[in-house]
């Protein structure tokens, strides 16, 4: 008797059950479309702020950047992808410093996994959120960060005899 | 009766004026030949475009069911997407696989396209659109539409490749049992009508559908009919045979191009035969709804012509489909034998049971309220 019941419960159970599911996916089917056209929505388009496509090196009003070309970077990056070159000038006190002559990043080998930007002691570099990165050669990928003619935001600890003249712009 | 009313749009009048137009100027057999080949062409054309047209509704359809809006590329909304991947797949090249049964390998694909268009012909789309008419209509259907399992069997067998072969057995077991289900449920409805032809069945039901005729009983099978049905085209919850993520894709594997191809028109156009066949034997085919006595409204519903009322009502089941494929998970095959075994059989055998004493005893709408269906 008891297997009887419960054959007959199972069976009503079940279409119950089969048709609530129904009027989900029912109401399911008259929801607001979620996908985003991208090439027509570009400019109501938003991408999260933290969204990483484009490592970049900011650079003030001055064309001065902050970074003092140590290597960080490039000794953190699990790909080879950062290549800082620095060269080495003299100061007007006569000190040997070493300034950052070239940085480049290569976007095609990049993982974006940001280390780079973490491990870097003057927050020089950052990532940004422009994912329209395609070009049609590898060669173009392999962007320069600092721009032509930047140098070194001055601090003022850096030198100990405090210039008066240094940097402090920001 | 329904001739009594003005039918401006029918196909019929074009068809009868093509056979008086024939048969004014040629001896008899040509008039046949000529009709015949016209019925065959116009059959196969139907067949590609109703896949074409059910495979773009089906993935709109699909996508609004998941928040998308589905092709939206190809012509306007779309439109033109089917007709693009058929292109496509014409295109692409037919694969000799290695140590295959070759034969039967290329015969597998043509005995589930034969199937599906013999069956195909048998379907009444409108007031003189009915290629195939037996007397045995309904034997005749669910003999053609089983010869398809033919094909999966075959091509699982042939590809010498494991997940093919699975997915045939697979397909196997389900077809045998849910044919059984499908076909009690078709003959609960001849208990009622009394006939297996599709025509007479049709006429039979110009007041009342049969759904309705014989009240709890072809309710319930009708509900059984389209699950079998649903479960005979390999769709929605009873997809095992092409699990993707079990078997890749089944017994269709190892197929590409357009044997692929027919393998997919075939399952659409079987989608498409189970709904028009339920549309026929449950929904009154292609007759315009009608109500004793309210002559107005019955010469209103005459002017709508009866294909589109046939597609419209078939149209509807299909929705139907497709909403059950995006509703419920897929199941076991265990689950799948245990339902159409313990439930769906028994159910079935007691609810012919039930239709016979209705009709013997004279409980059906139609002898109830005589006046009035
Ligand atoms: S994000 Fe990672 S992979 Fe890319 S440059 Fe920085 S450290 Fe290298
Ligand atoms: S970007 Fe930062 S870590 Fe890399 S070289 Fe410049 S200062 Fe050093």
């Amino acid at each position: 008797m008891n297997s009887i019941s419960k054959y007959f419960s199972g069976l009503f159970t079940g279409i119950k059950s089969l048709i609530y599911g129904m009027s989900v996916t029912w109401k399911e089917l008259w929801t607001k479309k979620v996908t985003q056209q991208y090439p027509e929505n570009r400019k109501t388009l938003v991408i999260s702020e933290r969204w990483r496509s484009e490592l970049t090196m900011p650079h003030d009003e001055n064309n001065e950047h902050a970074c003092t070309a140590c290597g960080i970077c490039e000794m953190n990056c699990p790909n080879g992808t950062i290549k800082v070159t620095p060269k080495f000038i003299e100061t007007e006190d006569g000190k040997k410093k070493k300034i950052l002559d070239t940085y480049q990043w290569d976007l095609g080998m990049c993982t974006f996994c940001n280390l780079c930007v973490l491990t870097c002691p003057s927050d020089a570099i950052q990532f940004r959120n422009t994912f329209e990165n395609a070009v049609f050669t590898r060669g173009k990928l392999v962007q320069q960060l600092n721009q032509e003619g930047s140098k070194l935001r001055e601090k003022k600890k850096e030198i100990p005899p405090k210039s008066p003249e240094g940097g402090l712009k920001d | 009766m329904i001739l009594n009313y003005a039918q401006p749009l029918e196909v019929s009048n074009l068809t009868s004026w093509l056979d008086t137009f024939l048969r004014s100027g040629l001896p008899n057999f040509w008039v046949l030949f000529i009709e015949f080949v016209l019925v065959g062409a116009l059959l196969l054309a139907a067949y590609a475009i109703i896949a074409l047209i059910l495979i773009y509704a089906e993935r709109k359809i699909t996508a609004f069911f998941q928040a998308r809006f589905g092709p939206n590329r190809v012509g306007k909304w779309g439109l033109l997407q089917s007709v693009a991947d058929m292109i496509k797949i014409l295109l692409k090249e037919i694969i000799r696989i290695n140590r295959s049964d070759r034969f039967l390998f290329f015969a597998a694909p043509f005995f589930m396209i034969v199937a599906s268009v013999l069956t195909f012909g048998a379907i009444a789309f409108g007031k003189g659109l009915h290629a195939i008419d037996f007397n045995v209509g309904v034997l005749y259907v669910s003999a053609v539409s089983s010869l398809g399992i033919i094909g999966v069997l075959l091509a699982g067998w042939s590809s010498n490749n494991k997940y093919a072969m699975i997915g045939a057995m697979r397909s196997g077991a389900q077809f045998v049992s849910y044919e059984l289900s499908a076909g009690f449920a078709l003959m609960t409805i001849v208990v009622l009508s009394g006939t297996m032809q599709f025509s007479e069945m049709i006429e039979k039901q110009q007041y009342c559908w049969n759904i309705f005729n014989g009240h709890i009983s072809s309710m319930v099978a009708f509900v059984i009919y389209l699950i079998s049905g649903h479960a005979e085209t390999n769709r929605g919850p009873f997809d095992l045979p092409e699990a993707e993520s079990e078997l890749t894709a089944g017994y269709h594997t190892e197929y590409s191009g357009l044997q692929f191809g027919f393998y997919y028109l075939a399952e659409y156009l079987n989608m498409f035969i189970i709904a028009s066949i339920a549309t026929v034997v449950f929904l009154g085919g292609y007759l315009p709804i009608q109500v004793h006595g309210w002559d107005g409204f019955n010469q209103a519903m005459n002017y709508i012509p009866t294909y589109v009322w046939f597609f419209g009502k078939t149209g509807v089941l299909i929705f139907l489909s497709l909403w059950v494929r995006w509703s419920f998970p897929r199941l076991r095959i265990d689950q799948l034998l245990n339902l159409e075994w313990k439930y769906l059989l028994p159910i079935n055998l007691v609810n012919i049971l039930i239709m016979v004493i209705l009709v013997m005893t004279g409980l059906t709408l139609t002898d109830l309220f005589p006046g009035l269906f």
